[in-house]
Order: C-alpha cells, then sequence, then structure tokens
C-alpha cells in the first residue's frame, strides 16, 4: 500500500517540477479562465442581475472549458522522449499512475477554479465569502469526477490522431450528471440555503466521483498498454 | 435457412403482428386518439435501445477481461443498433409531443436523460472511428462503454432530480402498471419483435464485422 502511494507521489511530484519549472500550462490556463471572463460578460451584456442569475452555470462552464484544455494535455508531456514506455515499464499496479495523474490534474483544477471564483467575485461584484466553506465542498466533488473522466479520456486521446476533437466529445457527455448537480448545488448556495438543502446533489456527486474514480482505476492499466 | 436468417423472419412475423395489434385490435385512446398509437413504436425501441447498450457495456466488459475481438465486435455492434433504437425513440416521441404537449422538443427530465444516454453512445461510435489501430480502438472503445453503461443510473437520478412534464414510467415505474390490458397486447408484441430485431441486427452486424476484419 505504501509502495502504490510512492509510486503515486512519484508521478504526482515529477508533473508538479516540470510544471514548476516550464509553467507552460497553468500560466495559460489561468490567462483563459480570464478570458472566458471577458467573453460571458460581452455575451450577457452588463445587466448585473441577468448576470448574477447565470452565475453558477457561467462558473462551472468556465471550470469545465478549462478542464478540456488542462486536462487534455496532461499526458501529452509523455508522449515526448519516450516516456511513455517508460510509464509502461513502470514495476507494478498501472493504477498507481493513474492515482498520481489525478491528483495532478485535481491540484490544477483547484488552482483554476480559485483563481476563478476571485474573479468572478472581483468582476462581477459578488460577494462569495459567507458562502466560501459551503462552495469549497461542491467545488471540492465537482472537481473530482472532472478530474477523474478527464485523466482517463486524456490518456485515451493522446495516443490518437484527432485528440482536440475527441476528447471534448467524450468528455461533455460524461460531465452532464456532475455539471447538473455541481451547477444546482452552487445556485442554492449562492442564494443562502444551507449545505444540508443541497445533501442529496451532493451525495449524487460522491456517488458519481466514486463510480469515475473507480472504472478509471480499473481500466487505466488497459489504456495505458494499447 | 441459417440461425441469422430465422431470426430475421421471426423479428418480420412479430413486427406484421404488431401492426396489426397496434392499429386494428388495440382501441382508441379517449383523450389523445389515434396519435396515442405511436406509443407502439415508441416504448418498444427504447427498450431495445437499453438493451443494445446494457449489451455493449457487458461485451466491453467481457473484451477487456478475455481479450477476445469477437466481444469487441460485439459491443461496437449493440452499440450502433442502439443508437438506431434510442434515434428512433427521440425521434417517435417528438412526433408524440407535438400534438399532445405542443412542443417538438422540451427539456424534461426524461428526455434528456435519454438525449444524453445518445449523445454518449453516439461519441463512442465517433471514438471507434477515429482509432485506427484495432487492438488500441478495441480497448479504448470498451473503456467509454463500460463507462457509458456505468453512468446511466446517475444521469438518470441527476436529470430527474433537476427537472421533472413527462407521464411517470408506466411499464417500468414504481406501483402496478395502469394500463389496460387492451392496450398492452401490442406493446408486448412490438416489445418481442424489437428485441428479435435487436439479436437480428446484431448477429448480421458481428458477421459483417468479422468478414471486414479478415478481408
Amino acid at each position: 500500500m505504501t509502495r502504490y502511494a510512492r509510486r503515486a507521489g512519484i508521478v504526482l511530484w515529477k508533473d508538479l517540477l516540470t510544471e514548476r519549472r516550464s509553467k507552460e500550462s497553468l500560466n495559460a490556463l489561468l490567462f483563459f479562465s480570464l478570458l472566458l471572463l471577458f467573453l460571458f460578460e460581452f455575451a450577457l451584456g452588463p445587466d448585473r442581475e441577468r448576470l448574477r442569475a447565470a452565475l453558477p452555470g457561467l462558473l462551472w462552464l468556465g471550470f469545465v472549458l478549462a478542464g478540456l484544455l488542462g486536462l487534455g494535455k496532461s499526458f501529452m508531456i509523455e508522449r515526448d522522449n519516450d516516456c511513455w514506455e517508460g510509464l509502461r515499464l513502470t514495476p507494478g499496479d498501472k493504477s498507481a499512475i493513474y492515482v498520481g495523474k489525478l491528483l495532478g490534474n485535481f491540484l490544477t483544477m483547484a488552482v483554476v477554479e480559485v483563481f476563478v471564483l476571485a474573479l468572478f467575485g472581483l468582476f462581477y461584484d459578488v460577494d462569495l465569502r459567507p458562502v466560501l466553506a459551503p462552495l469549497a465542498v461542491v467545488l471540492l466533488l465537482g472537481t473530482v469526477g472532472l478530474a477523474a473522466v478527464g485523466t482517463l479520456f486524456a490518456a485515451m486521446t493522446a495516443q490518437v490522431r484527432a485528440r482536440e476533437l475527441l476528447f471534448p466529445v467524450l468528455l461533455l457527455p460524461a460531465q452532464v450528471p456532475l455539471l447538473l448537480a455541481a451547477v444546482s448545488a452552487t445556485q442554492s448556495l449562492l442564494l443562502g440555503r444551507p449545505l444540508a438543502e443541497v445533501g442529496h446533489w451532493l451525495q449524487l456527486l460522491a456517488v458519481a466521483d466514486l463510480v469515475y474514480v473507480v472504472v478509471g482505476l480499473l481500466t487505466f492499466e488497459f489504456i495505458l498498454d494499447a | 435457412m441459417s440461425a441469422a436468417s430465422v431470426l430475421g423472419w421471426l423479428a418480420v412475423v412479430a413486427l406484421a403482428a404488431g401492426l396489426v395489434a397496434g392499429f386494428g385490435y388495440a382501441p382508441r385512446e379517449v383523450v389523445q386518439g389515434n396519435v396515442q398509437r405511436i406509443m407502439y413504436l415508441h416504448l418498444p425501441s427504447i427498450l431495445a435501445g437499453y438493451l443494445s447498450f446494457i449489451v455493449a457495456g457487458a461485451a466491453s466488459v467481457a473484451y477487456l477481461v478475455t481479450k477476445r475481438l469477437t466481444w469487441d465486435r460485439c459491443a461496437a455492434a449493440a452499440a450502433e443498433i442502439g443508437v438506431l433504437f434510442a434515434a428512433l425513440m427521440i425521434v417517435s416521441g417528438s412526433i408524440w409531443g407535438r400534438p399532445t404537449w405542443g412542443v417538438w422538443w422540451t427539456w424534461d427530465a426524461r428526455l434528456t436523460s435519454t438525449a444524453v444516454l445518445l449523445l454518449t453512445w453516439v461519441a463512442y461510435l465517433l471514438l471507434r472511428a477515429m482509432v485506427d489501430d484495432p487492438d488500441a480502438r478495441a480497448r479504448f472503445a470498451a473503456v467509454v462503454g463500460i463507462l457509458g453503461v456505468a453512468q446511466i443510473p446517475i444521469v438518470h437520478l441527476s436529470v430527474r432530480w433537476w427537472r421533472t412534464l413527462h407521464q411517470p414510467s408506466t411499464i417500468l415505474g414504481p406501483g402496478p402498471a395502469t394500463i389496460d390490458a387492451a392496450f398492452k397486447l401490442p406493446l408486448a408484441l412490438n416489445a418481442v419483435a424489437f428485441t428479435l430485431l435487436f439479436a437480428y441486427f446484431l448477429t448480421r452486424r458481428m458477421e459483417i464485422a468479422r468478414l471486414e476484419e479478415e478481408a
């Protein structure tokens, strides 16, 4: 078990180190989120009320779009210098690699989400501070599911010609239940409802996360070996 | 005559019987009139659609476990047939919805969740079309197929909580079925006919896939 955790940790550490040195994806992702914010504003116009009503949906749409960019390339660095062979030759359970990549993707998305949330608060004049704690629970559960499916499909599409096309086509239908649950829960929380009132959505998110992570763990080695 | 041909002819006979029962035997529905008869196509096609997707999911698991290409062909064939039946269900539902609800489409729970199901499996077929290496294609498709079935209950629940216009399920819903026997016969006949049709398509499609691979 400790060995398994160590292997996952090594993959995570390697990815974080590469990212810290190259600062490639995170900078681009944060900039992309900022662009999205402007696009939403231009699309909806200056009406504050309308924007605020659409806020929960826009927020999650932003996360998913950032996820399409960020998660989709999480296996691309393995394509160079025969890194893929290195991953395949790793001893032991291959799902440890999945766990490591999943954690890395989760962290990336978490940084992007905190950034987007802060920008939304700033630009759209919404005070998010009172709902921050319950909102964090929804974000956590929603992001695990997004990262779980995203990591799995990223490993798959990294090996396919039409990667940029196929990744969103596969990921978006799988995101529908998570999106519905997360947007509904976020909406209730922003209206000032207590966390207990969205309990059913949180349960659904947790079950979806569990299903997606378990399928990912069980099937990852088949994707890596292809 | 081969087993597949027998299946095909049985399906034709059952479909003909279903048509006669639907238009001849079943009474005219009091409120909706003749439009209601579309149910005899609508409901069996979604049953056959679910059957196809579940077969596709099971065949995907079987492929990853055994690595036998037959299972991959089975999953691919079942997915194609499932998309066909699911599309038939959505089109027939739209034609039924227009005169009874006044709209072609509405974001009701059941409509949305079956539409999401259809999207998932169209994505599955797109994936198959985009991967050239047969071994990689079979593995990737199996993983997407398993996810596609695993998420059915989650999608259903989420969409139901999100929005609930469609009448509750007549046949599969909780409580005893609220449908008169006179309406049930054509439904049952067509359900059998569509299942036979599914089996016939499946055997034929798998055979074609096998021949394609050999060629």
